[in-house]
């Protein structure tokens, strides 16, 4: 694959609910502030890629309700084109373009307001007409039966996925952009209400609002531009079978699948010692536990026994979402891409919790329930 | 081959709704404001191009600028095009059937640079042609909406 480079990355700060904006102007928001950061202007980008689901944005074609503010128009107007999923997939899509030849240069971009519509009631709609949706089958409920399935298969105690919880909320404090940040112990997690047992209230990622924004390009391109490159070493994108009740919802063969061929594209043997920092996609605390497993970082069933083992606190063997991860800001369909800029920031040297000499990052994306589709992202700084 | 003795169904989405409360930004919550208390139209004019946006937005898309410069325009206006709606459509908002026929257009207020989507009366004599004065109908109520206007005439303008 010929060398592609993230040049140019930004993020809103995530909150509940930004009544004053509309998606256009968070749109505009992360445009700009990824242009700044690359060192360039919207001239220079070929082509923009737009990340949204209409359902959550209330609307048909709701990407091209955010075209002016990502620049799409500019002039006599920019090829634009659309993916409905998480940002991740959207970078994915922006990369290939440039492999085609066709581009030297892709401006992604993905937003989401959750606070507009009621999301027990989209997810909903995300289920089968016929057979599920009546059953009131929401992602809460989803990723509620995916963890009882986890802890029953693997005697998991619901005390180690408080662990994610109280690991990232922490981390979350120096993040400036976090939705949530604060000192938990494993009891404040415990104790909180349980909306969808073993699930408990403050194991749920948060319904934040925002966007986020990167460029990719060629190497050429980023030479010209004088930029601060990051490398793509790898990337892969899996999904699984569709109907939740015909899963094996302890395991997550798509993620397994996603992280060994980018692992493999990579040159990597061992990711827990190869890979210096991970930003992962976890919407439940149980699932940064469950994708550690698949991701290879430690045996299947010792996700538990892995984030316990302190190996992934900040100044641990691998530091899982430094950032605060998705526990403590998740604007679904951007959290994706939000782990990629934190990724790059990392591999930069200007994260805010900042892993020591930091060479090579993992970053991994999610879309639909209880993870049916991953993206596995390895990111290099050489 | 579907057996000729299968009674074949469907199932109906019933009553099931999804409720959105939609931004309207800084541009959209002035727009309405002005509209509501003062029956006035107010754009956002952009200070590269100067073209004038009704309804107004924060960007101006062929510029890639931000819009800041307020200017009021209208309230009348020109019929850029129109249709006469024959057909009985369900108002998304009342849940009304608006009777038929009525008329539908862009209109281009005086001072703006795109075209503001809305009712036509239909006139009492003739017919309505592109390039008709048209002016504002305020409703009694205001709410800050789109329904602040009542439709567009072409009557007195």
């Amino acid at each position: 694959m010929d060398k592609i480079a993230v040049i140019g990355v930004a993020q809103t700060p995530f909150s509940p609910n930004k009544s004053g904006e509309t998606y256009a102007d968070l749109a505009y928001e992360a445009t700009t502030k990824a242009l700044e950061d690359a060192g360039l202007a919207i001239a220079d980008i070929g082509n923009i890629i737009t990340t949204s689901n209409d359902f959550w944005d209330g609307r048909t074609i709701s990407s091209m309700a955010v075209g002016d503010s990502a620049g799409a128009a500019y002039g006599e107007g920019k090829n634009i084109s659309t993916v409905e999923g998480d940002g991740t997939l959207g970078a994915f899509y922006g990369m290939t373009r440039i492999l085609s030849g066709s581009y030297e240069s892709t401006l992604v971009l993905a937003h989401s307001k959750l606070s507009e519509g009621n999301n027990h009631l989209i997810t909903n709609a995300f289920f089968d007409p016929t057979y599920e949706r009546a059953i009131g089958m929401d992602s809460l409920t989803a990723s509620a039966l995916q963890a009882q399935s986890y802890y029953n298969r693997y005697k998991i105690p619901p005390r180690q996925s408080a662990l994610a919880v109280v690991k990232n909320r922490a981390n979350a404090i120096r993040n400036p952009n976090a939705h949530l940040q604060e000192e938990l112990t494993i009891e404040d997690v415990l104790r909180s209400p349980q909306p969808a047992p073993p699930i408990h209230e403050m194991e749920i990622a948060p319904e934040s609002d925002g966007a986020a924004a990167l460029i990719l390009t060629t190497e050429s391109f980023a030479k010209k531009h004088g930029a601060k490159p990051v490398w793509i070493e790898g990337v892969s994108f899996c999904a699984e079978g569709h109907r939740l009740g015909e899963r094996r919802l302890w395991e997550s063969p798509a993620l397994r699948q996603a992280a060994q061929k980018a692992y493999k594209m990579a040159g990597i043997d061992n990711p827990r010692k190869d890979i210096d920092v991970a930003e992962i996609y976890e919407a439940c605390s149980y699932q940064e536990l469950l994708w550690s497993e698949e991701l290879g970082f430690c045996a299947q069933g010792q996700g538990g026994a892995f984030i316990e083992s302190r190996a992934t606190q900040l100044k641990g063997e691998l530091p899982i979402n430094p950032s605060g991860g998705c526990l403590s800001a998740h604007a679904i369909i951007v959290a994706g891409l939000v782990r990629i800029i934190e990724a790059v920031l990392q591999l930069r040297g200007e994260a805010v919790n900042q892993v020591e000499d930091a060479k090579r990052a993992l970053a991994h994306g999610q879309y639909g329930l209880a993870g049916q589709s991953h993206c596995v992202w390895i990111l290099g700084k050489n | 081959m579907v057996k000729k003795n299968l009674n074949l169904l469907t199932l109906t989405n019933g009553e099931s709704f999804q409720p959105f409360r939609y931004a309207l930004g800084s541009a959209g919550a002035r727009f309405f404001q002005e509209l509501k208390d003062n029956n006035r139209f107010m754009g956002l004019r952009c200070a590269k191009c100067e073209k004038v946006y009704i309804p107004p937005r924060n960007v101006c898309g062929p510029c890639f600028e931000p819009l800041k410069d307020w200017v009021q325009v209208g309230p009348e206006g020109s019929i850029y095009s129109f249709t006469v709606l024959r057909f009985a459509f369900i108002d998304p908002e009342t849940g009304e059937k608006k009777p038929v026929p009525y008329g539908y257009g862009f209109i281009r207020l005086d001072g703006a640079s795109t075209n503001l989507q809305h009712f036509l009366e239909l006139p009492k004599n003739g017919d309505l042609k592109i390039g008709m004065r048209v002016r504002p109908v305020f409703a009694k109520n205001a709410q800050g909406n789109m329904r602040d206007i009542v439709h567009f005439s072409v009557d007195g303008a």
